[in-house]
């Protein structure tokens, strides 16, 4: 494979991986503050299942770069380096904002997993086929709660829409490309992610109406920057509490 | 000596086979990890022997333990050179853990997961039936679909009260 090549899977291999990584800290900040126990265990297994996503993506990143670690790519790059999507940092809110982030963001994974099984890269085809299976069950789970939530009570309705319309703004950035990436959607490696976002929109307008909700004005103004190492603040307070050990203690192994 | 299962032995090697067989699965210790479907292939090249394994659940925290399971098992019998090799494809799928296997689950106390092959609705929707490892009673309901591992759902039964493992469908 030519360098340019390479360096093109690893960027979208590292995009990956970083969505599954930062999403799934952010959901493991519920472990013990979830609602009620059944759901802290549910977020709590969905954010494992992330962790074991990124473990994957991670690992084929360092064989791309010859010889790094998963953990390099977890603990040894500053904010400016992660290129995940900015939905993913967002910090949880009230349950019906991480609900709605979940099924903004899983219905956004399953059409890329969907396609992504496809791709002419066996690990990241195998990969795909493994994470869509879980990706299924999230899916559900998202789905389940958005319905609950939205056709419940006047207070949760109320509040679930607050929170898809306060997230809306973030979901543009899920779809941004690079000049890189385009070469292996060329190349028939990386499905075409912004040809993802009309199955995207029907499926999600599809939920909300069930649930009652109203679907956001697609003419909201969408915050991009993940794929030009733009973040919003709150990316760094979670590199901040992730990275802070294996920092302050280089090397160390327990 | 147990039964290997037949759904994923490929017939060679029953030496080697039988040996990982008697590494139990550290979540779930009424089945192997051969039942499980969890190893792939067994094979010997002189005296080095290595040991497929995929994972249940990406995120699946046991896998360690069974890598040093396994490694543990075959030093017992006098194999020392004995690598283990992580592979993801096929992803593992619940039509992999074997009908006595099942039986073996739903002893235990954990209702089996159905065919997806043969009931779509498993994965996706609500399974058609699931029933009561306790009293058999199929007047079951599902608490939540995540449970006390990544591959176990929460159920009660509305017969006997129970609350319920059931293992779930991928
Ligand atoms: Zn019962």
């Amino acid at each position: 494979m030519s360098n340019n090549s390479n360096a093109a899977l690893l960027e979208f291999v590292l995009r990956l991986g970083d969505n599954n990584l930062i999403l799934g800290h952010r959901l493991s900040e519920w472990c013990s503050n979830g609602p009620f126990l059944e759901e802290d265990i549910a977020l709590s297994n969905i954010a494992l299942d992330y962790l074991g996503q990124t473990r994957i993506l991670y690992t084929y990143a360092g064989t791309l770069e010859g010889g790094k670690t998963e953990d390099f790519y977890a603990y040894e790059r500053f904010e400016h380096e992660f290129t995940n999507a900015l939905i993913t940092e967002l910090p949880n809110g009230d349950y019906a904002h991480s609900i709605a982030r979940q099924l903004y963001y899983s219905v956004f994974a399953d059409l890329l997993l969907t396609e992504l099984m496809k791709s002419k890269d066996a690990t990241l085809s195998g990969y795909a086929a493994k994470a869509i299976k879980e990706t299924a069950y999230h899916l559900r789970h998202a789905t389940d709660w958005t319905l609950r939530l939205g056709d419940g009570t006047e207070e949760s309705h109320q509040r679930m829409q607050k929170a898809i319309d306060d997230l809306f703004m973030y979901t543009g950035d899920m779809f941004a490309t690079t000049e890189k990436e385009k070469s292996l959607v060329a190349a028939g490696i990386a499905p075409d992610v912004p040809a993802l976002k009309a199955a995207w929109t029907k499926k999600v307008e599809s939920v909300l109406k069930e649930a009652t909700l109203t679907m956001p004005d697609a003419a909201t103004w969408q915050m991009q920057g993940s794929r030009t190492n733009r973040h919003t603040e709150h990316i760094g307070y979670i590199i901040a509490e992730m990275q802070y050990v294996t920092r302050a203690y280089p090397g160390n192994k327990w | 000596m147990e039964t290997l299962n037949p759904l994923v032995w490929n017939g060679k090697e029953p030496e080697l086979w039988n040996i990982a067989n008697e590494v139990v699965d550290p979540e779930i210790p009424v089945l192997t990890v051969v039942d499980m479907g969890i190893v792939r292939d067994v094979t010997r090249e002189g005296d080095n022997i290595t040991v497929k394994i995929t994972p249940t659940y990406s995120g699946c925290p046991a896998m360690e333990m069974i890598s040093t399971d396994i490694k543990a098992a075959f030093h017992r019998k006098g194999f020392n050179n004995v690598s283990i090799e992580f592979v993801l494809s096929p992803a593992w799928t619940t039509d992999w853990i074997s009908d006595y296997a099942k039986d073996k689950l739903e002893k235990y106390g954990i209702a089996p997961p159905p065919r997806s092959t043969a009931d779509k609705n498993a994965i996706l929707g609500k399974p058609k039936e699931v029933r009561c490892p306790q009293c058999k009673s199929l007047n079951t309901v599902m608490i939540s679909n995540f449970g006390s591992t990544a591959c176990k759902a929460l159920w009660k039964c509305e017969d006997c009260k129970e609350p319920f493992d059931y293992f779930k469908c991928i």
